[in-house]
């Protein structure tokens, strides 16, 4: 084992991943699959929300995923406008259509949750309203990367735009809660998960979220690849076309 | 600068630039609102700080791709770069010469439209004010998403794809000043966050914009 910038070498890339790969999928199929059958079918109702609690498996690992996917996609940008190693854009460019399907289903289980308990599909809540605005960036981030035909002026804007959209990420999300307290005083419907959850749902949940994590690093190095794959097509072809 | 800003100002004023463009669209905007919601006068004086921030926010939306769209067209904006002038200094110059000419115009005409809305009167003094300190981030983000569009041919959709989620802070902001000193309460902590963003974005902003437009011109 050297330095883990060894890794920036596409082809030193794709030999570990693929070594790794079946493994984590493997893992990620179990660890999902346990946590999953566990949560839905071995652990009681809440005497409050009844059986609607367990959508808990699935809201909490994915709301969790949407966020820290962002996070891996701003290292990654950096790495790459430090140090400029292709893989690392590849895989931000990889991670973001995850990243913007985990925000989606946190918020699709969110509101399928809410209906029921809160009696509505859709509250300005400040986290819901949180969610939606990075879905929105999500959104934007994947719109520069497809606009754009040049690979490597995409993955400079796109870095950049993921730099400046986590610092206003950020700012809408303080922005919204003080909006929010301004509208509704102490209407806190959202309430403190981690400190509300007893053990019986609690290994399950971790289970389901080691699931989630390890399906994301599967997916990532999995569409890393593809890019890198992609790629190289595209310049083979531009090669036959030359000659 | 002082010539690059006085060249910029004179293209906008004069034809094609879509100097009153900015403001036709906002007055249109505002007076579409009634008509959407219906005109009792209560309701319409409740939504109107947020309507004339929306539409102060569209307008200067609609006027963004204008700030760099043209100059790279016609090649101009290679000739900046060459200039002895840093990246930073053109794209700021830029900004506020936006800021002239499209923020400038909807502070100042936001007072007249407020009456269309019926707006309280304690809401005109923090509405303007709020619209002063809020626009120049306005023009400032935007100059960004025009930096980012600036090389594509269809970069109108995907730039509002990329300002508006990047304009929400300052919404928020703006509106909740307006809307708190109407109800009476205390309007410092937004307008503080507000003046916080304009002066956080017209400070650091402009070193992501010059980046980008390099990356673009290369």
């Amino acid at each position: 084992m050297g330095s883990i910038w060894e890794y920036a070498n596409p082809k030193k890339f794709i030999a570990t991943t693929d070594k790794v790969l079946p493994w984590v999928s493997l893992l990620a199929l179990v660890a999902l699959v346990g946590g999953l059958v566990w949560g839905f079918f071995f652990t009681p109702d809440d005497y409050k929300q009844g059986s609607t609690v367990k959508i808990i498996y699935l809201h909490v690992p994915s709301a969790l995923m949407a966020i820290n996917v962002w996070i891996m996609m701003l290292v990654a940008s950096l790495i790459w406008i430090v140090r400029r190693h292709h893989v690392s854009a590849l895989a931000a460019k990889a991670a973001a259509p995850i990243g913007a399907t985990m925000t989606l289903i946190a918020l699709i289980t969110g509101a399928i949750w809410g209906q029921p308990m809160w009696g509505t599909w859709w509250e300005w809540d400040p986290r819901l309203t949180s969610f939606l605005i990075l879905f929105l960036f999500y959104l934007g981030y994947m719109a520069l990367w497809s606009a754009i035909e040049n690979d490597d002026t995409a993955a400079d804007l796109t870095s950049i735009l993921c730099l400046v959209g986590s610092v206003f990420a950020l700012l809408s999300r303080y922005a919204v809660n003080f909006w929010n307290q301004g509208l509704h005083q102490g209407a806190s419907l959202s309430m403190d998960k981690e400190e509300n959850v007893a053990d019986v749902f609690y290994y399950p949940l971790l289970l389901s979220i080691a699931g989630f994590i390890l399906l994301f690093i599967a997916l990532v190095f999995l569409r890393t690849q593809t890019e890198i794959r992609a790629r190289r097509m595209r310049a083979l072809l531009a090669r036959e076309r030359m000659s | 600068m002082i010539a690059l800003l006085i060249r910029d100002l004179r293209l906008a004023v004069r034809a094609g630039g879509g100097f009153g463009l900015g403001l036709s669209f906002f007055l249109i905007v505002v007076v579409l609102v009634p008509f959407g919601v219906g005109p009792e006068s209560g309701l319409l004086s409740t939504i109107a700080p947020g309507i004339l921030w929306l539409g102060a926010l569209l307008a200067c939306l609609l006027s963004l791709d204008r700030i760099l769209a043209l100059d790279w067209e016609d090649g101009s904006l290679d000739l900046l770069a060459t200039a002895p002038l840093p990246m930073e200094a053109i794209v700021s110059i830029k900004s506020l010469a936006h800021w002239i000419t499209t923020g400038l115009p909807l502070v100042l005409a936001a007072p007249v439209l407020g009456l269309l809305l019926n707006l309280p009167d304690a809401g005109y003094g923090p509405l303007v004010l709020s619209l002063l300190i809020g626009t120049p981030a306005l023009s400032v983000i935007g100059t960004f998403g025009a930096a980012l569009t600036v090389g594509l041919k269809r970069g109108g959709l995907l730039l509002s794809l990329l300002v508006l989620p990047l304009y929400v802070p300052t919404l928020i902001f703006g509106a909740e000043m307006a809307r708190r000193s109407i109800e009476g309460m205390d309007a410092t902590p937004p307008l503080l966050m507000l003046a916080g963003i304009t002066c956080g974005t017209i400070a650091l902003l402009p070193f992501a914009s010059a980046a980008v437009l390099r990356v673009n011109l290369r």
